[in-house]
C-alpha cells in the first residue's frame, strides 16, 4: 500500500537508470546513511562511559571492514563466477603493503597508504589471477588456496616485510587523517568508524556502478558460461583479469584496515589464516551473491551472530566459551546448508522477495 | 655412497608414506566425486569425526557430556567401561554409515541438479556443521588414539642399515607409516575389486559414467549415494585412523583434507590410481624440497609446497595427471 512506484514517474534517463528507482527506497536510503553518517557518530561522540569503544571494537569495525571484503570477494565469486578461498592471504597483503607503506614514507596521508595498499593487492591479485584462465571450477578454488598458504608463510618466513622485529609480529604506528587520530592505541572510536564508513561507502558505491555497467556485465556473462561470453565478444583474458584486480583492491583495502585501524597489531598466521577466507566466503552466501547489498548485510550477520550468540549462552545460560564457540560452528555449517537449499541467493534474495510482496499488500495479487 | 645419498633415500621413502596418508584421505573424495559429482570439502572433517567416535567410544566417553553437563547440571564424564577397539570400529562404522544416510536425506536429496560450486560451498558448510558437532559430542580436547598398531622407528631395519656409509645411521622408518602404506594397499585392491565384480560396484561405475542411463536402467541414485557416502565413511575411518595413531586426534586433522586437495588435483578428481601416483608425487616432492631448499629459504615449505606445485602442474594440465579429458560444449 505504501511500497509502490505507482506515481513515481520518470522524465529523464538518469531518472530511470538509477540505482534505487522507487521513491521509498531512495528516501529509506539517505536515512540510513543520515543514521550511518550523522547519528552514529554523534552517540558514539556523547557516550562517555566504555560503550563507545565497545559498540565500536566488536560490532561497528569488523562489521564496515568485513563489508569491505566481502563486497571485493562478492565481485569475483558472485558477479565473475570465479570461485577463491585464498582472500585471508590477500587480506594479508593489504595488511603488510600498509605496514611497510607506513613505516617506509611516515608523512605519506592514511587514506593514501590504504588505496596504495589496495592497488599493490590488486598487482598480487592478478598474478594470482593468471592460472584462472586455464583452471576453471573447483580447481581453480584450489588453486587459491596456493594462494593463501604462500602468502601467509612468505609473511611469516621473511623478516623484511615485518622490519625484522623480534615478535614478527606488525603494530600500526599513529596516523592522523585532517587532524584526527585513525590509527594507533590513541586513536578515538567515532574516527576510526567514521574514516571506515566513508571507505565502504565509497567501494559499494564504485562496486554498485562497475557492476551495472560494461565491466560488470562481461564479469556476469563470463559467470553464467565463459565458452558462450568468448563466442560473443567478451575477452575472457581482460575479463577475469579485471575482477581478480578490482576484487583484490578492496580485500586489500579491507586488509590494510583490519591491520592499522582496527587490529593495530597483527600475526599473520592468526589473523588472515585460511579460516579467514571461509568467513568471508560464507558472508557473502549468506547474503547472497551477485549482490553488493547482500555482501554488506552478510558481513552484519556474521558479525553479529557471535556476539548474540555469545551473549545468550555466555552471558545469559552461563555456558562455557568454548561450548558456545562449538554451538557457533554447528550453526553456521547449518546455516549455510539451509540457505544453499532454501535461498541460493541468499538474504538479499529474500529482501528481494520480501519488497515484491510489499508492492502488492494487503492485496494477493 | 655417501651419506648424504643414503638420507635422501629415506627422505624419499618416508615421503612416499606421507604421500600414501595424503592418498587415504584423497581416496574418499574421488569416491564421492565420481559417483554423485559432489567434491566434498567434508572429507577430512568425516576423517576427524570417525576419528573422534572411535576414540570415545572406545574409552566409553559419554557423547556431549559437556553439553548435558552445562544444560542439566550434572556430570557425567565415562560410562565407565572400555570397548575393544574391534568393536568400537565396527560401531564407528556403523556411525558413519548412519552418517551417509542423514547427508542423503536432509542435503543431498534437497541440491539434485544444483550447479556443481553450490554443492562444492554446502559441503563446505557440512564441514563446519561436523566440526562443531563433533566437538560438543566428544570434547575438543587433543585424543590419544591407540588401536594397537605399532609405534616408532623401526629398529630392525634401522639396525640393519647402520653402517652401510660413513657417518649414516640407518633409515629411520616409522613402523606406523609402513602399516598405513600395507593398509592403504588392501583398501584400494578391495575397492578395486569390489567396483569391478560386485553388483554394487558396476551401479556405482554405471551411475558414475552417466547417471541419467543409469537412472534409466532402473539403478536407485540415491541408494547409491548412500553407499557411496558410507564408502566415503569407511575410507575416513580408516585415515582417521591412521593420522589420528600418528599425531593425536586434534582439529589439525581436518586440515589434512586440505592437503588432499593439490593431491587430487595432481592425478584428477575421477581416477583412484591417480589419487595414489598424485599423494606420492606431492609426499616426495614436499619432503624433497623441504630437504634440499628449505633451510635455504627459511622451513616450513611444506605448508605451501603442495598447493603451488599443484597449482604450476595445472596451468599445463588442466584434468591432471589421471583426469579425463575436459570437453566444453556451449
Amino acid at each position: 500500500m505504501f511500497y509502490r512506484e505507482s506515481g513515481d514517474f520518470k522524465t529523464t534517463y538518469a531518472k530511470d537508470t538509477q540505482t534505487f528507482p522507487i521513491k521509498l527506497d531512495r528516501v529509506g536510503y539517505y536515512i540510513i546513511l543520515a543514521v550511518a553518517f550523522i547519528a552514529i557518530p554523534l552517540l558514539l561522540i556523547t557516550d562517555t562511559g566504555g560503550g563507545a569503544s565497545y559498540w565500536t571494537n566488536a560490532i561497528f569495525l569488523p562489521f564496515l571492514i568485513w563489508a569491505i571484503a566481502a563486497i571485493g570477494l562478492n565481485i569475483l565469486v558472485g558477479y565473475c563466477g570465479q570461485l577463491s578461498l585464498g582472500s585471508g592471504g590477500f587480506m594479508a597483503v593489504g595488511a603488510y603493503a600498509s605496514y611497510k607503506l607506513m613505516t617506509s614514507f611516515p608523512d605519506l596521508n592514511i587514506l593514501f597508504v590504504v588505496i596504495l595498499s589496495g592497488a599493490i593487492t590488486a598487482g598480487v591479485g592478478i598474478l594470482f589471477g593468471l592460472p584462472s584462465l586455464r583452471i576453471k571450477g573447483f580447481y581453480l578454488a584450489v588453486a587459491t588456496l596456493a594462494a593463501q598458504f604462500f602468502l601467509v608463510w612468505l609473511f611469516n618466513k621473511v623478516p623484511w616485510f615485518y622490519n625484522y622485529s623480534a615478535s614478527g609480529q606488525i603494530s600500526a604506528p599513529t596516523r592522523s587523517f585532517f587532524g584526527f587520530e585513525v590509527t594507533g592505541a590513541t586513536a578515538s572510536a567515532e574516527a576510526k568508524y567514521l574514516f571506515c564508513l566513508v571507505l565502504l561507502f565509497c567501494v559499494a558505491w564504485v562496486a554498485r556502478n562497475l557492476t551495472r555497467g560494461r565491466i560488470g556485465r562481461s564479469w556476469m556473462a563470463i559467470r553464467d558460461m565463459d565458452i558462450a561470453a568468448e563466442i560473443i565478444g567478451v575477452a575472457p583474458l581482460k575479463t577475469k583479469l579485471s575482477a581478480f584486480g578490482v576484487s583484490s583492491f578492496f580485500i586489500g583495502i579491507a586488509g590494510s584496515l583490519f591491520f592499522t585501524v582496527y587490529l593495530g597489531a597483527v600475526e599473520v598466521g592468526e589473523a588472515f589464516g585460511i579460516q579467514k577466507s571461509f568467513l568471508l566466503l560464507f558472508m557473502i552466501i549468506i547474503g547472497g551473491l551477485g549482490s553488493i547489498f547482500g555482501s554488506i548485510i552478510g558481513a552484519a550477520f556474521m558479525v553479529l551472530m557471535p556476539v548474540l550468540l555469545k551473549i545468550i549462552l555466555v552471558d545469559q545460560l552461563n555456558w562455557a566459551t568454548d561450548i558456545a564457540a562449538h554451538f557457533q560452528f554447528v550453526i553456521v555449517g547449518a546455516l549455510i546448508i539451509i540457505f544453499l537449499i532454501l535461498e541460493p541467493h541468499g538474504l538479499a534474495q529474500l529482501w528481494r522477495l520480501l519488497k515484491e510482496k510489499l508492492r502488492l499488500w494487503p492485496f494477493p495479487h | 655412497m655417501s651419506a648424504n645419498f643414503f638420507y635422501t633415500i629415506e627422505v624419499i621413502a618416508n615421503g612416499l608414506m606421507t604421500g600414501v596418508m595424503y592418498s587415504l584421505v584423497a581416496l574418499g573424495f574421488v569416491l564421492i566425486f565420481k559417483a554423485s559429482g559432489v567434491f566434498n570439502y567434508a572429507q577430512g572433517v568425516m576423517a576427524l569425526f570417525a576419528a573422534m567416535t572411535l576414540v570415545g567410544i572406545q574409552t566409553g566417553q559419554v557423547p556431549f557430556a559437556h553439553l548435558i553437563n552445562v544444560i542439566f547440571g550434572t556430570h557425567l564424564d565415562k560410562f565407565g567401561w572400555e570397548v575393544p577397539t574391534f568393536i568400537a570400529i565396527l560401531i564407528a562404522l556403523a556411525v558413519m554409515i548412519g552418517f551417509a544416510f542423514l547427508v542423503e536425506r536432509y542435503i543431498l536429496k534437497h541440491l539434485v541438479n544444483q550447479d556443481p560450486i553450490i554443492l562444492f560451498m554446502a559441503t563446505i558448510g557440512l564441514a563446519y556443521f561436523m566440526e562443531g558437532f563433533g566437538d560438543l559430542m566428544w570434547g575438543s580436547e587433543i585424543k590419544k588414539l591407540d588401536v594397537g598398531l605399532p609405534q616408532g622407528g623401526n629398529v630392525w631395519l634401522e639396525n640393519a642399515t647402520a653402517g652401510w656409509a660413513e657417518g649414516f645411521y640407518g633409515f629411520y622408518i616409522d613402523n606406523l607409516d609402513m602399516w598405513a602404506t600395507a593398509i592403504a594397499i588392501v583398501l584400494v585392491a578391495g575397492l578395486i575389486v569390489f567396483s569391478n565384480y560386485t553388483k554394487t560396484g558396476r551401479a556405482l561405475r554405471a551411475v558414475a559414467d552417466d547417471n541419467q542411463a543409469a537412472l534409466s536402467v532402473g539403478i536407485s541414485l540415491r541408494k547409491i549415494w548412500v553407499i557411496v557416502w558410507s564408502l566415503a565413511g569407511l575410507v575416513a575411518l580408516v585415515a582417521g585412523i591412521m593420522w589420528g595413531a600418528k599425531s593425536g586426534v586434534q582439529f589439525s586433522l581436518s586440515l589434512i583434507a586440505l592437503k588432499a586437495l593439490p593431491v587430487l588435483m595432481l592425478g584428477g578428481f575421477t581416477s583412484i590410481p591417480g589419487a595414489i601416483v598424485g599423494g606420492m608425487i606431492i609426499g616426495v616432492g614436499e619432503k624433497l624440497f623441504e630437504f634440499t631448499v628449505g633451510p635455504y629459504i627459511g622451513g616450513a615449505t611444506e605448508n605451501w609446497f603442495a598447493y603451488v606445485l599443484a597449482l604450476i602442474f595445472l596451468v599445463f594440465r588442466p584434468q591432471g595427471l589421471f583426469g579425463e579429458k575436459i570437453i566444453e560444449r556451449v
